[in-house]
């Protein structure tokens, strides 16, 4: 097969060309498939993070400030900033980038706005896909921010290698507002806007819940307890959790003042560190090949049983029959199934 | 005043009395209502107000709940209802204030010359975007904004240039500017120095209200809380050395601009007064040592009695707050003094000489509502900034408002109406509820953070919009009575590059000749003030001595300081 | 509304606030139409200089750039981003907008490939029409 025109110059270093091959696999245009199996030799190199969080809690911020502080790392840095679709009208406003404004004319930073658009195959299989044009485009990070809210946001998040949950103090009744599953999917905690009151609270009431969680409810308070906001991992990196058992830190940080930001990048580093180590890594990168496949094989399944094949005007056809009750929903689907295996529809 | 000659038993029979009349004048609307409230009314009649309030078909003291009388009766006399002054404009003419500046401080100090000559009594500068942010005008980001919307002022050199052949002791002027008000303010006060103008006599005000660029009109430079830091420097050095300076202009003019109603313009502004009231009084000072140098701007908008009613209110509230919450004891801290300029948002560039006669109505509404000075718009000034032709016209309505019609003969001509007295009324309770509001979301500064009152104001504007677009909201040439044929052309005043090109000159001519180490020690002495947390202005009025530039000032404050960055709010 | 026929994906426009004047309530309540009209808006904020704008118009990969002036500088910025867009390939983005415009500059703003501009006081659905109506003919 002919290599995509794209391929040749799809790198950091043409932004125009880039962005095209990703509007391309967002849109799901003609030839996204071939294009991203072209790419899939070259992806597996970019660490990738997700940053979640409920709204207001300073995820474009810090965004921004992880972007900056890898920067200074010399490492390049895409970001892929997804915001909700309204289901109403199909439209989106798309303002994170007023956050980044710091980083956004460094030509070692990327900075993409997807809206959630409930797209064929799903959102979560889309920003992966995005994702993978950008690691294949060469970016040493990428950092994936969503609004921590709703399920499909929650699987972006469990996409990356190392997922962070953003929170604020005043967010409501603490942790007890999060949906179920949140808390599971981080793999660090950063309580950000730490100079306001409450901080403290909220990270040991996390602690207190992360420790109840593996049996030992206080055992990880005592050495943060009583410990000013400094001391507490603004200004100095957290302890360095043992490689064998990764357990996630709560860390304090003011991303509006770049304060905490050393802190989270290093943990965010442990944190791979830990997981490389213990083959971790390897294993939820095989994990996701397969899991990509499934995904690729029900979107293309999707597409034949209600694009291309006549299962819409099967169902229309019976639709008074089962009113009447001369037929079922489990026959009609009975007999789209038949049909479709038998290349009858 | 009280009469005085109530009894006890006296009073009860009068309350008596007058709840008696109540009820048979309530009666009476009632049958009137019955008998004539079918009557078909006009199809095209929208019969809210711009800001969405929905007038009674007529009004009577049946709707007065704060009826005046007692305290209130009399200009002049507290809560101020009915105007600061006894005499009002028998006493003394509002002064007419044209907002004016564009291109270099020369095309800018010749303007100022020919509104002089044609009677007008007090200046006010209109400063470029770049000057409004804190941008020389060589800065890399004021490239095609230098002189455009006003003058572009980098140092003290160009605002010496700017009031050359001005005497600053003889004129009072007002400065727009917010962000980097403290430093322009020091390039005013080392100019009028270098007149040999003492500068205890100098008179004007500069604008300097942050919490409302937060809110509306987006001129910010530093953080919220070193931003009021700042303003309470300005409020203590000036209430000791610039005593007839007004160190703020507390303006609801851009909230309302920006969208709001009415009722929000009044009440936030007057949250925003307070606020003030309260970082100067958490600093130490006194109340009454910075009261009385507090100013305010309201927009006067289209709505013409919902205008008259929302300052008569903001005196009234201001003056039982700043008595009974604040404890001021100064008759003068008690008075809101306030300019008022017209709606530049009403105005159409369909049309545009039709503006012409709504700057009028807008006009005649600041004056029947006792403004201390008045801007009114030009014509154009929706296409353009203003020329000469229309700068006279509008200069020219307010002296035929002044002189020809005889709304300045008597004080609050108004006073007493049922409709303006119940609207006055409505307008304080409604403030108050937004007060209250307010302080549910943890005061001023908190409201800001939570974007509260951007929220608010964004809706508002929202649903005028939406009103527009409907067509249930007539705008004359817009979308009522609208004309097919193009409108004539009118001439417009053209800006070039010129001033940009001057400008820039300029400037490097400055930094060839200055004083380098001596402005580089200025500079490090402003940083070392905010490092100690100091009072700034002193140090700050050395740089602009030394002429240090505008740019140069901010970023000495700036590597303390840091800077707000923009929220993200629809 | 001139066009009906669906379009194969979502408009996406890049509304910004180019220069150093606050005055962005028109460029967000445009945003919030664009936006109720099944648009992709990205909003890029206040103060936006045409470096900014086309680094965000090329890496959002926009179909329209969108930009509210009312500083009187739209005979520097306008020419300016369309420069810088041409320059990275991207002539086919529609350069548009709105603001305190005299007719002989967006006379003189379209012979060097800017789109329509839209005066105070223009229905949004002016605006939504022609971007609708662009979009037809030049969406892929």
């Amino acid at each position: 097969m002919e290599p995509h025109p794209l391929l040749a110059t799809l790198n950091v270093d043409h932004p125009a060309v880039l962005a095209r091959a990703i509007s391309i696999v967002e849109n799901g245009r003609s030839g996204f498939e071939q294009l991203l199996s072209a790419l899939h030799p070259k992806i597996g190199r970019a660490h990738r993070v997700g940053i979640t969080g409920p709204p207001g809690a300073g995820k474009s911020t810090l965004t921004h400030e992880l972007a900056a502080a890898y920067r200074a790392r010399g490492l390049t840095v895409a970001i892929v900033a997804v915001d909700p679709t309204s289901p109403f009208t199909g439209g989106a406003l798309l303002g994170d980038r007023i956050r980044m404004e710091g980083v956004a004319l460094d030509p070692g930073v990327f900075i993409r706005s997807m809206a959630t658009r409930g797209s064929l195959g799903g959102l979560a299989t889309s920003t992966r896909e995005v994702c993978d044009v950008l690691d294949a485009a060469g970016f040493d990070r990428i950092l994936i921010e969503t609004v921590g809210v709703g399920q499909s946001e929650l699987d972006v998040a469990r996409m990356a290698d190392t997922t962070v949950l953003v929170l604020v103090p005043e967010s409501g009744d603490g942790i007890q507002t999060l949906k179920s599953g949140v808390m599971e999917i981080a793999d660090l905690f950063v309580v950000n806007k730490a100079d306001r009151p409450g901080a403290e609270k909220l990270q040991s009431e996390i602690e207190v819940t992360l420790g109840i969680r593996k049996g030992n409810a206080l055992r990880r308070i005592k050495g943060h307890h009583g410990v000013s906001f400094k001391k507490a991992g603004v200004k100095e990196a957290p302890p360095i959790p043992e490689p064998a058992g990764w357990e996630p830190p709560v860390l304090l940080a003011s991303a509006a003042k770049s304060e905490g930001i050393d802190a989270i990048v290093a943990a965010v580093a442990a944190h791979l560190a830990a997981i490389g180590a213990t083959g971790e890594l390897v294993e939820r990168r095989r994990r996701r090949l397969a899991l990509r496949t499934r995904e690729v094989v029900s979107r293309a399944v999707d597409r034949w049983v209600w694009r291309e094949a006549s299962t819409e005007a099967l169902i229309a056809d019976r639709i008074d029959d089962m009113f009447e009750g001369r037929t079922s929903p489990y026959d009609v689907a009975a007999l789209v199934v038949a049909g479709l295996k038998e290349g009858a529809l | 005043m009280r009469d005085g000659n109530g009894s006890a038993a006296d009073l009860a029979s009068r309350l008596a009395d007058r709840e008696r009349e109540l009820a048979e004048l309530t009666r009476e609307v009632e049958a009137w209502r019955a008998e004539f409230g079918r009557l078909p009314l006009r199809s095209d009649g929208n019969f809210t107000s711009i800001s969405g309030r929905s007038a009674e078909p007529v009004y009577t003291p049946a709707d007065l709940v704060d009826t005046l009388g007692g305290d209130g009766l009399l200009p002049g006399r507290f809560p101020y209802t009915r105007g600061i002054h006894p005499t009002m404009y028998r006493g003394k003419l509002w002064t007419m204030r044209q907002f004016a500046g564009f291109g270099t401080a020369i095309d800018t100090n010749r303007r100022y010359k020919f509104l002089l000559e044609r009677g007008q009594t007090g200046l006010s500068v209109a400063f470029d975007f770049p000057t409004l942010m804190g941008y020389d005008s060589d800065h890399p980001r004021s490239e095609g904004e230098v002189g455009k919307c006003g003058v572009a002022i980098s140092s003290l050199a160009v605002m010496e240039t700017l009031f050359v052949g001005i005497p600053l002791v003889q004129v009072s002027t007002s400065m727009t500017i917010n962000g980097p008000a403290a430093i322009l303010w020091c390039f005013y006060i080392a100019a009028a120095e270098k007149q040999g103008v003492d500068i205890a006599k100098l008179q004007g005000t500069v604008q300097n209200d942050m919490l409302k660029e937060y809110q509306a009109q987006h001129a910010w430079v530093y953080p919220v809380d070193r931003a009021m830091k700042i303003i309470v420097d300005m409020f203590e050095w000036g209430a000791e050395h610039t005593p007839r300076w007004n160190t703020i202009s507390i303006s609801g003019y851009h909230i309302r601009e920006a969208g709001a109603t009415a009722a929000q313009e009044l009440a936030f502004t007057l949250a925003n007064g307070f606020s003030y009231i309260e970082h100067g009084v958490a600093r130490g000072l006194a109340v009454d040592s910075f009261a009385p140098r507090l100013s305010f701007f309201w927009d006067v908008h289209n709505d013409f009695f919902e205008e008259i009613a929302k300052l008569r209110a903001a005196r009234r509230i201001w003056a039982r707050h700043l008595r009974d919450r604040y404890g001021a004891r100064d008759d003068r801290s008690w008075k809101m003094r306030f300019h008022c300029q017209t709606a530049g948002v009403s105005l159409t560039a369909q049309q545009p000489l039709n503006n012409v006669a709504r700057v009028a109505y807008q006009a005649l509404a600041a004056v029947l509502g006792g403004t201390q000075s008045l801007h009114t718009n030009a014509l154009d000034e929706t296409l353009a900034l203003p020329t000469e032709e229309s700068v006279r016209v509008a200069l020219r309505t307010q002296q035929i408002l002044a002189y020809e019609t005889g709304a300045a003969n008597v004080a609050d001509p108004l006073g007493g109406s049922y409709y303006v007295e119940a609207l006055t009324d409505t307008m304080e309770r409604e403030a108050e509820g937004l007060f209250a509001e307010i302080d549910a979301h943890g005061g001023v500064v908190k409201a800001i953070e939570k974007g509260w009152f951007q929220r608010q104001i964004a809706a508002s504007a929202a649903r005028f919009q939406d009103e527009v677009d409907a067509g249930t909201r007539a705008v004359v040439g817009v979308n009522a009575f609208v004309e097919d044929e193009a409108d004539r052309p009118l001439e417009t005043l053209r800006v070039g590059q010129e001033a940009d090109q001057t400008q820039r000159e300029r400037l490097a001519r400055l930094r060839a000749e200055r004083d380098e180490p001596r402005v580089g020690r200025a500079l490090a002495e402003l940083t070392r003030a905010a490092e100690e947390d100091r009072n700034l202005i002193p140090a700050m009025l050395d740089c602009a001595r030394a002429y240090a530039t505008l740019f140069e000032i901010r970023y000495a404050l700036e590597r303390v300081y840091g800077a707000y960055k923009e929220p993200v709010f629809f | 509304m001139p066009n009906t026929k669906p379009l194969p994906r979502p408009i996406r426009v890049l509304v910004a606030k180019p220069g150093l004047d606050g005055h962005d309530r028109g460029a967000k309540v445009v945003a919030a139409a664009l936006r109720d009209a099944g648009m992709e808006v990205i909003y890029t904020g206040l103060h936006q200089t045409p470096e900014m704008i086309a680094t965000a118009a090329i890496q959002e990969d926009a179909d329209v750039v969108g930009l509210s002036i009312l500083s009187g500088a739209h005979m520097t910025l306008f020419p300016r981003v369309r420069k810088l867009l041409d320059a990275q390939g991207r002539q086919d983005i529609l350069l548009t907008g709105g603001g305190i415009i005299p007719p002989e500059d967006i006379e003189t703003l379209a012979r060097q490939g800017v789109g329509r501009l839209f005066g105070p006081g223009t229905p949004l659905a002016d605006l939504i029409d022609y971007i609708n109506a662009w979009a037809a003919d030049h969406l892929e």
